[in-house]
C-alpha cells in the first residue's frame, strides 16, 4: 500500500496530516498489518492535551495492546465514533481512518516528522 | 470436520491422537425441568413460612440453575476434562510461563490433614506447624533470593509487582517524594506497565538494544530525579541474562531511583545467581512458576515479594515474628506499612507445595533444575535453528524465541504453527510475545522434559516447517485433529457472547 506523500510519519507508526491548525492522525499500514486485527480503540476525549511522543491511546488487537505515541502536541477536537462499533476500519483502510484531530499548538513540529520516503526507508529496516 | 488428509509424516510422529467428537453442550442447554441430583429426606420439622420470616427478601423466582442427574453432571465433566490439555498429558512449552510438572509429594504433603484443615481463624498458639512452614519457606526464598525480608501474602504475579511497586512508592513518599515515573524495557510483560499505572505511575518506555538487552546510554539518559524505580525482567523475555546488570542498578541508585526485578524468570537463575547480590531491592517471584505449585486453571497462584532491608517497615500486614518463647506470631504493629494485600496470609496451600518442592530438591537439586532448564531451551534451540528464524542470537538461558520470517514468506504465520502444534499432541508455545520479536514463537520447555519427549516435539515442530513448504493450507486451517476446528479469534474480541441466556 502506498503511503500518502501529504503525511508525515513517526518510528512509532503513526501517520499526520495537517489543514491549517487541525492534524488528522491514525496509523499506518504497516502499522496494523504487524498487529493484525484490531478489535478496540482507545482515544483521549475531546478537549485532552496530548503531548509530542508521549501516549494518546491504545489499540488492541487479537495479538496484544499497543500505544499510540502522538506524533505533535496540541489539543483534541474531535474523535472517530465510527471506530467503537467498527475498529476493522482502520485494518481494511488505515490511511484514510483517522483516531483523533488535534489542534496543533507547535505546527513546526509537523516538519521534524518524517516524510512518506523517509518513513519507507525506517520500515524496510524494520523488516 | 476437515477434510485434509494427515500426511504420512504425522503417522510416523505418534502422536497424533484421536478425539471425542461427540457434541457436548453447555450444561444449561442439557437441563429438563424437574431432574434433579439430590434427595432429600422426608421433612419430620415443622414446616416453616419463608415468607413470614423474610418478608421482602424471599426469593420470587427461582434461581436459573440448570437441573439435571447426577450421572449428566458427572459426564458432562468429565467428557470435558478429557478435551483438555494438561502437564499431566505432556510437553506444555508456553514461553515465560515455566509450566513445569507438578510434583506428587508437593500434593501429599498439602493434603496431609493438619495442614489442609488449617483454619485462619485458629490461634496462633494451635498453629504453630503451620506458621514454622511459613516462616521456614520465607527462610528458604529470602536464602534463593538474597534479599533480605520477604511478604508471601501477594496471590500471584501482577498481584506481587503492585505489591512490590507499592513499596517503592511508600518509600519514596517517605523520603518527601513519591516521584512520577517508572521506566519499562519495551521487551517486558504487559502486567509491568499495568502495574506502574495502577499505582499512579507514568510509564516510560526503554528501547532494548541490537542484543534485546539494556542499552545503559539511553537508560542513562532517562533516569532522573523524577523516576521511580525500573521495572526489568531478567533473564529478559527473549530468554537473555542482563550482563551489565551490576552497572544498570548503579545508574539508578544514582538519581536515588530503585531496580525491581519481575521474577517471572527465576527458573534460570535458583541456585546459580541472586538478584539480592546484583543489585535489586525488591522483586516478585512466582511460586506456580519456579517453584513446582500448579498454574493456570488449576492454581491458586503465589506471588510472594523480597526486598532489602530499607523497604521493611512498609511489608503489608501482618508480618511473621517469633515472641520471646520462640512461638510464631502475627505482628499487627506496622504505622508505616502499605496495608494488606489479601486476605488471611496468601495462598497458605502453595506455600506447602513450594517448600515441599525446595526440600526434596535440596541446594544441589534446585541448581540442577536450573542447568536442567537452561539446557533443555539451548538443545531445542540448536535443533531448531535451522529452520525457524532466530532473531537474537544472543546466548539463550531458560527459553529460547524464533520468529516465523521464514513461514510467512508462504504466507504462515506463529499463530497458524501453534494451532498445528495442538495436531502434534502438544499445547502451543507462547505466540506473539515478546513485542520485541515479530511473529514470535517463544518456547520454554523447563527441566522437566526428558531427551525423548525434548525430540518428540523437535520432530513436531520440524515436520510443520516442512509442511509449510509443501502445504501451507494444511498449517493455515489447523487444528484438524480437534472436537472444535479454528474459532475465530477476532469475532470473539470484536463481538464476545460471555453469558448463556436462555432462548
Amino acid at each position: 500500500m502506498a503511503y500518502p506523500t501529504n503525511y508525515r510519519y513517526t518510528r512509532e507508526h503513526e501517520w499526520i496530516s495537517v489543514e491549517g491548525k487541525i492534524g488528522t492522525i491514525g496509523i499506518t499500514d504497516y502499522a496494523q498489518n504487524s498487529l493484525g486485527d484490531i478489535v478496540y480503540v482507545d482515544a483521549p476525549k475531546v478537549g485532552d492535551t496530548v503531548t509530542a511522543h508521549a501516549t494518546f491511546g491504545s489499540v488492541e488487537s487479537v495479538k496484544a495492546v499497543s500505544d499510540l505515541f502522538s506524533p505533535v502536541s496540541g489539543t483534541v477536537t474531535e474523535t472517530n465514533e465510527s471506530l467503537k462499533t467498527e475498529p476493522d476500519k482502520i485494518n481494511s483502510a488505515p490511511h484514510e481512518t483517522w483516531i483523533i484531530k488535534v489542534e496543533l499548538s507547535d505546527p513546526a513540529q509537523f516538519d521534524g516528522l518524517l516524510d512518506a520516503a523517509a518513513y519507507e526507508a525506517f520500515i524496510a529496516e524494520e523488516q | 470436520m476437515s477434510t485434509i488428509e494427515t500426511p504420512a509424516v504425522n503417522k510416523a510422529i505418534g502422536k497424533v491422537r484421536p478425539h471425542q467428537t461427540q457434541n457436548e453442550r453447555l450444561v444449561f442447554e442439557k437441563s429438563s425441568p424437574g431432574k434433579k441430583a439430590y434427595k432429600l429426606a422426608p421433612l419430620d420439622v415443622p414446616e416453616v413460612d419463608p415468607e413470614a420470616l423474610l418478608g421482602d427478601a424471599v426469593r420470587k423466582d427461582p434461581p436459573g440453575l440448570p437441573e439435571l442427574s447426577e450421572i449428566e453432571i458427572i459426564r458432562h465433566f468429565t467428557r470435558l476434562s478429557t478435551w483438555n490439555y494438561a502437564i499431566d498429558l505432556g510437553m506444555y512449552p508456553l514461553g515465560s510461563c515455566t509450566m513445569k510438572y507438578n510434583p506428587r509429594v508437593n500434593e501429599w504433603v498439602s493434603r496431609i490433614r493438619g495442614l489442609a484443615e488449617a483454619h485462619p481463624y485458629r490461634p496462633d498458639s494451635l498453629a504453630q506447624g503451620i506458621l514454622n512452614i511459613i516462616d521456614l519457606l520465607q527462610k528458604c526464598l529470602i536464602e534463593i533470593t538474597g534479599m533480605d525480608t520477604i511478604t508471601l501474602q501477594p496471590a500471584a504475579g501482577a498481584h506481587g509487582e503492585f505489591t512490590g511497586i507499592l513499596l517503592v512508592r511508600a518509600w519514596h513518599e517517605s523520603q518527601g517524594n513519591a516521584r512520577k515515573k517508572i521506566i519499562i524495557p519495551d521487551s517486558a510483560h504487559g502486567t509491568n506497565p499495568a502495574t506502574a499505572a495502577i499505582c499512579g505511575y507514568q510509564v516510560e518506555n526503554l528501547k532494548s538494544n541490537a542484543e534485546g538487552g539494556i542499552d545503559l546510554e539511553a537508560l542513562t539518559a532517562q533516569v532522573d530525579e523524577e523516576t521511580a524505580a525500573l521495572m526489568l525482567t531478567n533473564p529478559s523475555t527473549i530468554g537473555v541474562f542482563e550482563e551489565q546488570i551490576h552497572k544498570i542498578a548503579d545508574i539508578l541508585h544514582d538519581k536515588g531511583a530503585l531496580l525491581y526485578m519481575d521474577g517471572a524468570n527465576m527458573n534460570a537463575l535458583v541456585g546459580k545467581v541472586r538478584p539480592g547480590d546484583f543489585g535489586v531491592d525488591v522483586m516478585h517471584l512466582n511460586l506456580h512458576k519456579t517453584f513446582s505449585t500448579p498454574h493456570g486453571g488449576g492454581g491458586p497462584g503465589s506471588g510472594p515479594v523480597a526486598c532489602k532491608k530499607f523497604l521493611e517497615p512498609f511489608l503489608p500486614t501482618p508480618v511473621l515474628v517469633q515472641d520471646e518463647n520462640g512461638m510464631k506470631t502475627w505482628n499487627y504493629d506496622r504505622p508505616q506499612s502499605v496495608g494488606r494485600v489479601r486476605a488471611f496470609y496468601g495462598n497458605t496451600g502453595m506455600f506447602i507445595r513450594a517448600l515441599a518442592y525446595i526440600l526434596a530438591n535440596g541446594p544441589d537439586g534446585l541448581r540442577q533444575t536450573t542447568e536442567d532448564a537452561v539446557l533443555n531451551a539451548n538443545y531445542i534451540r540448536k535443533k531448531l535453528e535451522d529452520v525457524y528464524e532466530l532473531p537474537y542470537k544472543t546466548p539463550s538461558m531458560h527459553e529460547v524465541v524464533f520468529s516465523d520470517k521464514k513461514q510467512v514468506a508462504k504466507g504462515v504465520k506463529t499463530g497458524d504453527i501453534a494451532k498445528r502444534l495442538i495436531d502434534y499432541g502438544f499445547h502451543p508455545y507462547t505466540v506473539s510475545f515478546p513485542l520485541i520479536v515479530p511473529g514470535a514463537l517463544m518456547i520454554e520447555p523447563t527441566e522437566s522434559e526428558s531427551l525423548e519427549e525434548l525430540d518428540l516435539f523437535i520432530d513436531a515442530m520440524r515436520s510443520i516447517a516442512k509442511e509449510v513448504e509443501e502445504t501451507p493450507e494444511l498449517v493455515k486451517s489447523a487444528p484438524h485433529s480437534t472436537r472444535i476446528s479454528r474459532l475465530d479469534e477476532v469475532k470473539a474480541a470484536r463481538k464476545p457472547v460471555l453469558r448463556w441466556k436462555p432462548e
